[in-house]
């Protein structure tokens, strides 16, 4: 696993108390791993810090799983 | 009691007689203020009376990209900003049927859309520290009307509407959102009403007086306080029974 889906993974275990195996590619944070919508505000806010990007609201919105963080943060980097 | 020491607070319109007020109040507990107001020579003049941490931030509500800055400098200048105080305000009073679009739009962009946007500023330090307090100064008059109010009315009560929306989503982060409002108070602001009008809004509050400056300081340090953690979403009429809502 790539070195940004480790740090995210952390991030998303850290924020929403979750086990580490139940953070795969699919995962949705919203139906899979409990976030309410403004837990998925406060990871972005997470991910922004973490990486030193900007993360515009429109892109925030297409965040929707554990996969979609890491590509979006690869790319972005 | 209201103990502020090592928090930081923000207020805006802090050249005006409410707002140096609660300057004062909130320093007097401990916290390090950032004074926010157009005027700077008001603003040194409070500075220079508190003495020690406190931060002079001049600021033009009416300038958009100087709203949208001012949470920045203040926590570049404070190092966070725990505590939130949206107290400026302008009048631009007119009867209905005469207010221009004008008129309209200064007051609810200095009153309404720059308390928006400095919430939103200061929101993201405070949910990433699971402590927050902000306190929007409304008014009496966004509960009960004004004649010649109506764009000054309009935006007091959008005050409480997005203070009440504000404080249902960030409560789970212990940070709480409520707003004072304040009736007939001894400022600059209420000094430009002529004695007809003054004896007029006399007659229909209880306490038979005008309220100080410090006393609406004093309901804001109580919702800045941490003993007011479990209190969100709250309107505090300070008015001396003028209305009992």
């Amino acid at each position: 696993m790539s070195d940004v889906a480790d740090r995210v993974k952390k991030i998303v275990v850290e924020h929403l108390g979750v086990e580490e195996d139940k953070v795969v590619e699919n995962a949705s944070f919203i139906d899979d791993l409990g976030a309410d919508s403004l837990d998925t505000v406060e990871l972005v806010m997470a991910f922004e810090e973490e990486f030193g990007i900007e993360i515009p609201d429109d892109a925030a919105e297409t965040i929707q799983t554990f996969g979609d963080a890491v590509k979006f943060i690869t790319e972005a980097q | 009691m209201f103990d502020l020491t090592g928090k930081t607070a923000l207020i805006t319109g802090a050249s005006g007689g409410i707002g140096g007020a609660i300057a004062k109040a909130l320093h007097g507990a401990g916290a390090t203020v950032g004074i926010s107001g157009t005027r700077v020579e008001p603003l040194e003049a409070l500075a220079a009376e508190l003495g020690d941490r406190v931060h002079v931030l001049p600021c033009n509500l009416s300038d958009a990209a100087a709203v949208e800055a001012l949470p920045k400098q203040a926590i570049a200048a404070m190092g966070s900003m725990d505590i939130l105080v949206n107290n400026a305000g302008i009048t631009r009073d007119n009867l209905f049927m005469r207010m221009s679009d004008e008129e309209w739009e200064q007051v609810l962009n200095v009153n309404l859309t720059a308390t928006f946007k400095l919430c939103k500023g200061a929101l993201r330090g405070m949910m990433k520290s699971r402590w927050g307090r902000i306190v929007n100064i409304s008014s009496i008059v966004g509960a009960t009307g004004n004649p010649g109010q109506g764009n000054y009315a309009a935006a007091k009560a959008g005050m409480i509407g997005m203070s009440k929306s504000l404080a249902y989503e960030v409560a789970s982060r212990g940070v709480t959102v409520n707003a004072v409002a304040p009736g007939f108070i001894a400022t600059a602001m209420t000094d430009k009403l002529n004695d007809d009008q003054k004896g007029a809004i006399m007659g229909q509050i209880p306490a038979g007086r005008m309220g100080t400056p410090e006393e609406i300081a004093a309901a804001v340090l109580y919702l800045a306080s941490p003993e007011a953690g479990y209190v969100t979403g709250a309107t505090l009429h300070v008015n001396g029974g003028m209305a009992m809502l």
